[in-house]
C-alpha cells in the first residue's frame, strides 16, 4: 500500500510540471501582456507614456524575455526559494495574495463537498429502496432540474427570492459589520447563514449527480446474485442493504471524488463572481483578464494540485473500500 | 382451427422474424420509441431546432429592429375578444409608459384607443431564409407598423435597448443550439482518433496521450475556458468567433471520450476477429474503422448525447461572463448577461425567460441520452 502511494506521488510530479507548462502557454496566448493592458488603461485616463517608460516597465516586471524563459525562471524560483513570483495587479508577492483567500476557499469547498455527500447518499439510497414511489419521483425531478440549471443562474434566482422576501440579496460571505469586526464566535451564526446560498448553488449540480449514481448503483447491486443468496439465507434486509450493497454501490462515488472537487472549483468560479464571495474564483477571473500571469498561473496550479491530491485520496479510498482493487494492486 | 387464429399465428411469426432480422440500430430505435420521456424529448428538440432553422421567419423582428419607446417593455398582452366580449381575433394595444418618480421604474400601461390586429403570414421585413432564399413573409406581424409609430408585439417583453426578447431568443438559439453539435463533432473525431491510437498501439504513445488527458482533466474546466477565450481578440467577425468558441469547448470535452474509446480498444484488440483480420492482411486503419469502432458506436453516441448539456451550459456561462459570444452576435448566454445584477431581475423578471430555454434544452438532451442508454443496452 505505502509503495503504491509513494509511486503515485512520484508520478504526479511530471503531471504537475506539464500542467504548469500548459497553464503558462495558455496564459501567453492573448495578444499583449500585463504592461500593454496596464498602459491601455492608464492612457484612457489621460496618462502619457514614452517608449522608454514602456520598455523600463517591461524590464521591471521581467516581461522583456520570451515566455519560455520566463517559465523556467518562475519554476526555478519556486523550487529553490519557494517564491511564486509577483502579482502585477496587487503589487505584492503572489503567495500572500493567495494565502489571504486560500483557507476560506478550502473551507468553502470542503463544506460544499460534505454537504453534497451528506445529502445525496441518503437520498440516493432512499430513492433506490423506494423505487417509483412519490419521493423517488420528486427527488429524480429535482435532480434533473438541478443538473440542467447552470449554477450561476441558480445563484441569481435564489438571490432574487432572498431579496424579495428579506430585502437582502445576501451577497458575499461577510456582512459589512463582520468585515470591520472580523470573524468571531458571536457572528459565526450569521456567517453560516450566508454560507447557505453558496452551498446550495455550488453544491446542487454535484449533489444531483451523486444521487443519480447512488440510485442506479444500488438498484444494480440489489438485483445481483449475492444479494439474492443473502436474502435466501435469511440475512436481515438491513444488513443486506447497508453492509453488502451500499459498500459496493459507493465505489463509483469514491472514484468520482476528485471529479467533484474539480467541478466545485469550476462551478464556484462563476458563482463566486455573481455572488461576490471572497474566495479564489473572482481573483482568478480578474488575473486572467488583466494577464497577471504569475497570479493566475499559481491559482490554477494550486487548484490543479488540489485536484491531483483529491484523485490520489479517492484512489486510496477506493482501495480501502473495495478488496478486489486492493488485491489486484498487491498481485501486480 | 379457425381462419382468424391462423392469421394471427402467421402475423406473430412475421413480427418475430422481423425482430430477429432487425439490425442493431432498428432495435435501438424501437426501444427508444418505447421510452416516453425520450420520445417527448426528441419531439421537443426537433421543434426547437426547426424554430432555430426558421428563426427569421418565425421572429417578428430582426436583431437591429430596436425601438427606444419599448425599452424594458413588459410582455405584450394578446387580446382575443373586444369590449363586448365578441371574438374578433388576436390583437394588441400599443404600450405606453409613465416614469414613476419614486422608484425610477417605467410603469407600463396599454393605450386602448386603437386596436392593432395580429396578421399571420404577413409581409414584413425582408430576410434570407437559410441564408440564401430571399423572403419577406413572417409567421405573424402586427398590422400598421409605420416607422415605429404603431404597436409592437413582444411576446416575452423587451431588453434594455427595446429589442424583442422573443426574436432574440430565436436568433440566439441558432448559436446556442448549434455550438454543442459542432463541438461534439470535433471532440468525437479527436476522441476516437486519439483514444483509438492510444488503445490500439499502447506503449509509449499510450503513456503520452494518457498524460495529456490527465493534465487536461486536472485543470478546472471553466477557468481553463476563461483563459482560452481570453485569447480571442475582441473585434473579430461573428463566424470566426463562433469557430473559436466551438474549438475551445471541444478542446476539453474530448478527453472523456478518448478514455472510453481507449478502454474499449484495449478490451477488443485481443479478440479473435481482430487477429483474423490482421492475418488476412487488413490494414490497421481499416481494422480500427471497420471492425472495432462499429462495435461500440452506440455506446459512443450515448456518451456524446449526455455530453451535449455540459457544452450548452459551458457556452452559456462563457457568454454570460462576456468571454464567449459577444454582441452583435446573440446567444442565450449573451441574453442572460442582462440578468447579472439583481435589481434588473427584480424589476424586469421576464429577462429570465432565456433561462427557461436553456433548462428545457438541457433537460431534453439529458432525457434523450438516458433513453438512448437504455435502448443501447442489449441486456434490458
Amino acid at each position: 500500500m505505502w509503495k503504491y502511494i509513494g509511486k503515485r506521488i512520484l508520478m504526479f510530479i511530471p503531471t504537475i510540471i506539464i500542467i504548469s507548462f500548459v497553464i503558462f502557454f495558455i496564459m501567453q496566448l492573448p495578444e499583449g501582456d500585463y504592461v500593454s493592458s496596464y498602459i491601455a488603461r492608464m492612457q484612457a485616463e489621460g496618462e502619457v507614456f514614452t517608449e522608454e517608460d514602456i520598455a523600463s516597465l517591461r524590464a521591471q516586471y521581467g516581461l522583456d524575455k520570451n515566455w519560455v524563459a520566463r517559465y523556467f525562471d518562475w519554476v526555478i524560483k519556486i523550487v529553490t526559494k519557494g517564491d511564486f513570483g509577483y502579482s502585477f495587479a496587487y503589487g505584492r508577492p503572489v503567495w500572500s495574495v493567495i494565502m489571504e483567500r486560500l483557507w476560506l476557499t478550502i473551507a468553502v469547498s470542503l463544506t460544499i463537498m460534505v454537504f453534497t455527500y451528506l445529502v445525496s447518499i441518503p437520498i440516493g439510497i432512499y430513492s433506490a429502496l423506494h423505487q417509483y414511489s412519490v419521493g423517488d419521483y420528486v427527488f429524480t425531478a429535482i435532480g434533473f432540474l438541478g443538473m440542467a440549471t447552470p449554477n450561476f443562474l441558480l445563484a441569481i434566482i435564489l438571490m432574487y427570492f432572498s431579496f424579495k422576501w428579506t430585502g437582502d440579496p445576501l451577497l458575499g460571505l461577510f456582512s459589512t459589520e463582520m468585515l470591520q469586526e472580523g470573524l468571531h464566535w458571536y457572528n459565526f451564526g450569521e456567517f453560516l447563514q450566508r454560507m447557505v446560498i453558496p452551498t446550495i448553488v455550488i453544491g446542487t449540480a454535484g449533489t444531483c449527480g451523486v444521487i443519480r449514481t447512488v440510485r442506479a448503483q444500488m438498484l444494480d447491486e440489489q438485483a445481483k446474485q449475492y444479494a439474492l443468496t443473502a436474502r435466501a439465507k435469511g440475512v436481515s434486509e438491513r444488513t443486506i442493504v447497508y453492509k453488502y450493497c451500499l459498500r459496493a454501490a459507493l465505489n463509483p462515488v469514491a472514484s468520482g471524488l476528485a471529479g467533484s472537487l474539480s467541478s466545485i472549483f469550476s462551478g464556484s468560479t462563476i458563482s463566486a463572481i455573481v455572488m461576490n464571495l471572497s474566495i479564489q474564483g473572482p481573483v482568478l477571473y480578474e488575473a486572467l483578464k488583466t494577464q497577471d500571469t504569475y497570479l493566475a498561473g499559481t491559482i490554477l496550479m494550486t487548484q490543479a494540485v488540489l485536484v491531483v491530491i483529491g484523485t490520489l485520496l479517492s484512489d486510496i479510498l477506493l482501495a480501502w473500500l473495495d478488496p478486489r482493487i486492493r488485491f489486484e494492486k498487491k498481485r501486480s | 382451427m379457425s381462419i382468424s387464429t391462423l392469421f394471427q399465428h402467421k402475423k406473430k411469426k412475421k413480427s418475430d422474424e422481423d425482430y430477429y432480422l432487425a439490425s442493431q440500430w432498428t432495435l435501438m430505435g424501437r426501444k427508444l420509441m418505447h421510452h416516453k420521456l425520450a420520445k417527448f424529448s426528441i419531439i421537443l428538440l426537433v421543434f426547437l431546432y426547426a424554430m432555430a432553422l426558421f428563426a427569421p421567419f418565425v421572429a417578428p423582428y430582426g436583431l437591429d429592429d430596436y425601438d427606444s419607446n419599448y425599452k424594458n417593455s413588459a410582455p405584450t398582452k394578446i387580446h382575443w375578444k373586444d369590449e363586448d366580449g365578441k371574438f374578433v381575433g388576436p390583437y394588441v394595444y400599443k404600450m405606453t409608459y409613465v416614469n414613476n418618480r419614486q422608484t425610477f421604474k417605467r410603469e407600463w400601461a396599454e393605450d386602448t384607443s386603437e386596436k392593432f390586429f395580429v396578421k399571420f403570414f404577413a409581409e414584413g421585413r425582408e430576410y434570407k431564409l437559410f441564408g440564401f432564399i430571399p423572403c419577406s413573409r413572417h409567421l405573424f406581424e402586427v398590422e400598421g407598423e409605420n416607422g415605429g409609430e404603431g404597436a409592437k408585439i413582444m411576446l416575452f417583453g423587451a431588453d434594455s435597448l427595446g429589442n424583442d426578447l422573443f426574436s432574440r431568443i430565436l436568433f440566439g438559439s441558432q448559436i446556442s443550439l448549434t455550438i454543442p453539435f459542432a463541438g461534439t463533432a470535433i471532440s468525437f473525431v479527436l476522441g476516437i482518433i486519439l483514444g483509438g491510437i492510444s488503445g490500439y498501439f499502447g506503449g509509449l504513445v499510450d503513456t503520452i496521450i494518457q498524460r495529456i488527458i490527465e493534465v487536461l482533466t486536472a485543470l478546472p474546466t471553466i477557468p481553463l475556458w476563461m483563459a482560452l477565450s481570453a485569447a480571442i481578440p475582441a473585434d473579430i467577425p461573428v463566424p470566426r468567433m463562433y469557430l473559436y468558441i466551438t474549438v475551445i469547448i471541444s478542446f476539453i470535452s474530448w478527453t472523456g471520450l478518448a478514455r472510453t474509446v481507449r478502454g474499449k480498444f484495449i478490451s477488443l484488440r485481443n479478440e479473435e476477429f481482430v487477429m483474423a483480420a490482421q492475418v488476412a492482411g487488413v490494414s490497421t486503419w481499416k481494422i480500427m474503422t471497420k471492425h472495432l469502432v462499429p462495435g461500440f458506436m452506440s455506446y459512443l453516441i450515448v456518451n456524446l448525447t449526455l455530453g451535449i448539456p455540459s457544452m450548452i451550459i459551458g457556452e452559456t456561462s462563457m457568454s454570460f461572463l462576456g468571454l464567449g459570444m459577444r454582441a452583435p452576435a446573440t446567444s442565450w448566454g449573451v441574453l442572460l448577461k442582462e440578468t447579472q445584477d439583481i435589481t434588473s431581475i427584480a424589476q424586469y423578471p421576464w429577462r429570465l425567460i432565456p433561462l427557461i430555454a436553456v433548462v428545457v434544452t438541457v433537460l431534453a438532451f439529458n432525457f434523450l441520452g438516458d433513453g438512448l442508454r437504455d435502448a443501447a443496452d442489449p441486456y434490458k
